[in-house]
């Protein structure tokens, strides 16, 4: 069979981080300074070790996906799948149950899945900076790790909630216990927002459940296995319609999108740079995954009559996020952290935007910028921790003339920030380009408002480098970061930042220039996405398919 | 009239059934006269109440599929009950255990003698309401349990609010169970009868004065609320369950509360419903009061009131209290449902909250044991100084939060879906909300534990290693029951069955 190895590679690469975890906690802490410095570097080791491994099991996937299958909602056009039934009973006074381990790879899902393990491996690097309570921080990673692959693999809706909801403990406690000065309340912020979300998709998760008979999102998907008189039956019923917007917002929260996004900024100016990665890298992606494998396909009838609020939704995100991202020039507020985190809202909303459209080449740009905002955000945040490692600020103003001191760095530094702001050259481009291609052809008034967030990003992008590493050096960062000389030897960025920083890089300017390894990944479940929710929603424009 | 052969007949049989609760009565006697004549040791009455919940056990198992009543008619062996039984057994069980690892008991009190023995009667106190179909044993047996209860919240007598809390159990007890037994005289004058079957028959047969009926049930949930801690009934909870000591803080909480639960759901389903004609599987209410309503608001007013009152406390004690009376407001809302789906669901989540419920009290005692507090704010830095207890208690808090993958999950789970199926659509949004809400408390236990005094200097917390091995009892189960509960689910809803004495 194609699109399958033989080799249960899914739960290998969900379950290795957990795997990870045990190991981690059965090494010794060690009883002196220097033994607990040897096992502190053996745990750092060997997280590293198992998210390589599992950023390999991903490149096997990628490189053994068949790009002709289509998924979505047929079986057979879902890859490495595996299915074993989890819980099954009979049972004569509450009804039967039946769950299934049920995990399959599709168009959709496969980039994210790649992002995932590509993140995840190196936001390790910048977690050896981590002194405090060592070996808790990486179980906690490595569970975290589980959780959001778990999510990206799995087709059963109990399984999904199951790992949806794995991941928030230990998010709480990466930024409750490892983050900044207001660290108490961002993680509680964070749980509680994502928690609200949650619970309503479990009553939805219910209400399908009692009105399908199944937790198979496959099944939920296909309208003739709805009894007629249960809750969810028919088409274009009001409680269908809360149903969606109940999920809607559960996903809504955690891409975000304006007006739940207030959670972001809090958690990311806490958060550790590590986990900052990994929140804009990976975790925000699950929001519009979700919205893209179950809220759409499940209640395409609810989409066709939001979709328009949805686009609105994505284009308000666009403008608000750049607005509040520029809001960061503002004397006093000026962090440099913040603005990203801000720029991270504007440019989910292009998702979102391209997701509405419901054309091919605007779902493709929004998948495609899933993945790319989550590289390209990976390296904004890795870089300012970078410069917060040294300067222990991210004030804006509180730099300037860095590139003198810190050539390389400005480098790097200049890529991220044009692929952010969306370069021709550079991956940014092509999805952004692809999002608004889409979108013009169904709603073009609110595609050419969204264009004020490109403007706006290249002004608050530029802004910021302007500020930060041209123009003089302030009297106080004019000697050398560490006198001692003994954690930072040189002023630039060290080995173990560019291993991180680098590759990342390369697939920024790779993707920039030949997208085709993960369009192809993505064309044949877009288009039969596209071809599903046809009868339902607006497409405007001709179609002719990719 | 009976027949003397007959009498002795139905009494041979009567008793053959009653063989638990006569194991559970020669245990109390056993363990009354072993305290006499052995004083000095230590432990001599819990280990004959082990062995006395165990030979309760073997006779219960034995009783597994029976359904039949016995002493004419006012007692009933169902699965239902037995379930419910089960519930009882393992916590006592699991109290009894506590109870050898809390140093507090030996440190201020008088010897544990007594104590044990009193655990074994109120175990007998409970067995006999799970299966009473009578309002007069429903009464009877209330007051056994609850005469072993008052005694057992004051039980180290030495400490100042346990006697407070002793006090305010008793006072509180007499009033609702004083209310309760005029509710019962009331329904016995409209019914003429104190059997729930007979009563049952004779609402389905006549009309009855509306006001009448209501005021009388609402006055007998006066003494069943009182049980399960449910608002407005739940005045006593928090500060008996602070004062009391942790293990028996435990056992109210969990085992009273099944017995209470159980015997609520007999009575309704029992007193209320009845077949339609033709199909057995569906049910109607007898009567035109809408009982579903009354419940629903019950449970609300529960859930919302012990959430929303946990969020401002400062002890771990009265915040487990109250989340108690908020736990009890999700399985009122089951309850309101009065179906299969809503009983099964009920049952489910009981045995889940039993594990989890047990467990996050025994690391409070555990802690207790080296801190001497139950305060929040000593808990600080506790993860890093204890990290095993710190693990597990977190891993309890999730799971009465009810975040997957954890027992607690599931018992949510069922509890909401057999409300969205009864159609309650309304009352399960209200019980998710709740859910969030109880985060925020559940929260700051862990949060003080791990969030704060990170690099604390204190010493490192002592527990022995048996101690540890019994926690592990508790949070093995919590957390392998939010993965595999298939069997769980299967004998709960076999055991959703209430014999209703056709």
């Amino acid at each position: 069979m194609q699109g399958s190895i033989g080799f249960p590679i899914l739960t290998w690469i969900t379950f290795l981080p957990i795997l990870g975890m045990l190991i981690v906690w059965l090494i010794p802490s060690g009883k002196d300074e220097e033994t607990k410095k040897r096992s502190n570097m053996l745990i750092r080791w060997t997280s590293v070790g198992i998210t390589f491994i599992q950023l390999i099991l991903a490149v096997i996937i990628f490189l053994n996906y068949n790009n002709g299958m289509t998924g979505v909602n047929q079986q057979s056009g879902f890859q490495f799948i595996e299915k074993f039934t989890w819980i099954k009973a009979s049972l004569p006074l509450i009804g039967n149950i039946h769950i299934e381990y049920f995990m399959g790879i599709d168009g959709i899902s496969a980039p994210m899945v790649l992002l995932t393990a590509i993140i995840c491996f190196v936001a390790v690097f910048p977690s050896f900076g981590i002194e405090k309570a060592v070996k808790g921080y990486f179980a906690m990673y490595l569970l975290l790790d589980t959780g959001m692959m778990g999510v990206f693999n799995s087709l059963d809706f109990f399984l999904f909630y199951v790992f949806w909801e794995l991941m928030l403990l230990p998010m709480y406690f990466l930024i409750g216990i490892w983050g900044g000065p207001r660290k108490e309340y961002a993680a509680i912020k964070f749980f509680i927002y994502t928690l609200v979300g949650s619970v309503f998709m479990l009553l939805v998760m219910i209400g399908l459940y009692l009105s399908v008979g199944s937790f198979n999102m496959l099944d939920m998907m296909n309208p003739a296995n709805f009894a007629s008189d249960s809750i969810f039956g028919g088409f274009n019923t009001s409680i269908r319609y809360v149903a969606f917007i109940a999920l809607f917002i559960g996903f809504a929260i955690k891409v975000p999108s304006v007006p739940f996004h207030t959670w972001l900024p809090d958690a990311h100016v806490e958060a550790p740079t590590p986990i900052s990665v990994i929140l804009a890298g990976v975790l925000l992606k699950m929001g519009t995954y979700g919205m893209l494998r179950i809220a759409f396909p499940i209640f395409p009838d609810a989409v066709g009559y939001f979709q328009g609020l949805i686009a609105w939704i994505g284009m308000i995100s666009i403008v608000y996020g750049a607005f509040c991202a520029l809001g960061q020039f503002k004397i006093g507020k000026r962090d440099l952290k913040k603005l990203i985190a801000y720029s991270s809202v504007s440019h989910m909303g292009y998702v979102m935007l391209g997701m509405a459209s419901m054309r091919p080449e605007g779902i493709v740009g929004a998948i495609f910028q899933m993945f790319n905002h989550g590289i390209i955000t990976a390296m904004l945040f890795m870089i300012v921790g970078v410069l917060y490692d040294r300067a222990h600020t991210r004030g804006l103003d509180e730099f300037g003339g860095m590139a003198n001191k810190m050539p390389v760095y400005t480098g790097i530094m200049t890529i991220a920030f044009f692929a952010a702001i969306g370069l021709p050259g550079m991956s940014g481009f092509i999805s952004e380009a692809m999002v608004f291609l889409g979108a013009f052809n169904t709603y073009p008034m609110l595609t050419m408002v969204s264009g004020l967030g490109i403007i706006l990003g290249a002004a608050y992008m530029l802004w910021a480098l302007q500020k930060v590493f041209f123009g003089q050096i302030p009297e106080r960062w004019q000697g050398p970061w560490d006198p001692t000389g003994k954690k930072y030897k040189h002023d630039d960025i060290n080995g173990r930042e560019l291993t991180a920083l680098i590759p990342l890089a390369v697939i920024v300017i790779f993707l920039g220039i030949m997208p085709n390894p993960i369009i192809d990944m993505m064309s044949a479940s877009v288009n039969h996405f596209v071809e599903f929710m046809r009868p339902f929603v607006k497409i405007g424009g001709h179609l002719s398919g990719m | 009239m009976l027949g003397l052969d007959q009498f002795i007949a139905e009494l041979n049989k009567s008793i053959s059934m009653f063989l638990p609760e006569t194991a559970l009565v020669i245990a109390f006697l056993v363990a009354l006269l072993l305290d006499l004549m052995f004083k000095k040791s230590k432990n001599l009455t819990g280990y004959t109440a082990l062995i006395g919940f165990l030979v309760t056990g073997y006779f219960l198992f034995k009783q597994m599929n029976m359904q039949s009543t016995a002493f004419s008619n006012m007692f009933v062996i169902d699965q239902f009950g037995i379930f419910m039984k089960w519930v009882i057994l393992l916590s006592s069980i699991g109290v009894v255990l506590i109870s050898f690892f809390t140093n507090e008991l030996y440190e201020k009190a008088k010897g544990v003698g007594e104590y044990f023995t009193l655990i074994i009667g109120m175990a007998f106190g409970m067995f006999l309401l799970v299966g009473s179909s009578n309002l007069i044993i429903i009464y009877l047996a209330i007051e056994t349990m609850s005469l072993s209860s008052y005694v057992l919240a004051g039980y180290t007598k030495e400490v100042k609010r346990a006697s407070e809390a002793s006090l305010k159990y008793v006072i509180f007890g007499a009033v609702s169970s004083g209310i309760m037994i005029y509710g019962i005289s009331i329904l016995f004058g409209l019914t003429g009868s104190l059997n729930l079957f007979e009563i049952n028959r004779f609402l389905a047969a006549n009309p009855v004065n509306n006001f009448a009926l209501f005021l009388s049930v609402i006055m007998i949930l006066s003494g069943f609320g009182y049980k399960i801690s449910a608002v407005p009934f739940h005045f006593w909870t928090p500060d008996v369950y602070e004062g009391a000591p942790v293990p028996i803080t435990a056992y109210l909480s969990v085992a009273s509360k099944a017995a209470g639960f159980a015997i609520l759901l007999r009575f309704f389903k029992v007193t209320f419903l009845d077949s339609v004609p033709g199909n057995d599987s569906v049910w109607t209410l007898l009567g035109s009061i809408d009982w579903h309503f009354v419940i629903a608001i019950l449970a609300v007013l529960s859930m919302t009131l012990g959430n929303l009152v946990a969020l401002w406390q400062t002890n771990v004690k009265r915040i487990l209290a109250y989340s108690s009376i908020a736990h009890a407001g999700y399985m009122l809302m089951a309850v309101s449902t009065m179906d299969d789906a809503g009983v099964a669901s009920v049952l489910i989540y009981f045995f889940m909250y039993m594990v989890m419920n047990l467990g996050a009290f025994y690391v409070v005692a555990l802690i207790a044991n080296n801190i001497g507090s139950e305060e929040i704010d000593d808990y600080n830095g506790l993860g890093y100084r204890a990290p095993i207890l710190g693990i597990c208690m977190t891993l309890f808090l999730i799971s009465l939060t009810g975040l997957p993958p954890t027992a607690g999950f599931i018992g949510k789970l069922y509890v909401f879906s057999a409300v969205v199926k009864a159609g309650y659509i309304w009352l399960a949004v209200v019980g998710v909300i709740n859910s969030v809400i109880s985060l925020f408390y559940y929260v700051k236990i862990f949060r003080n534990m791990y969030l704060n005094d990170v690099d604390s200097n204190k010493s490192k917390l002592t527990y022995s290693p048996a101690s540890i091995v019994l926690l592990f009892v508790f949070a093995i189960p919590t957390l392998y029951l939010g993965i595999f509960f298939n069997d769980i689910v299967k004998w709960a809803s076999y055991s959703a069955n209430i014999f209703m004495g056709k």
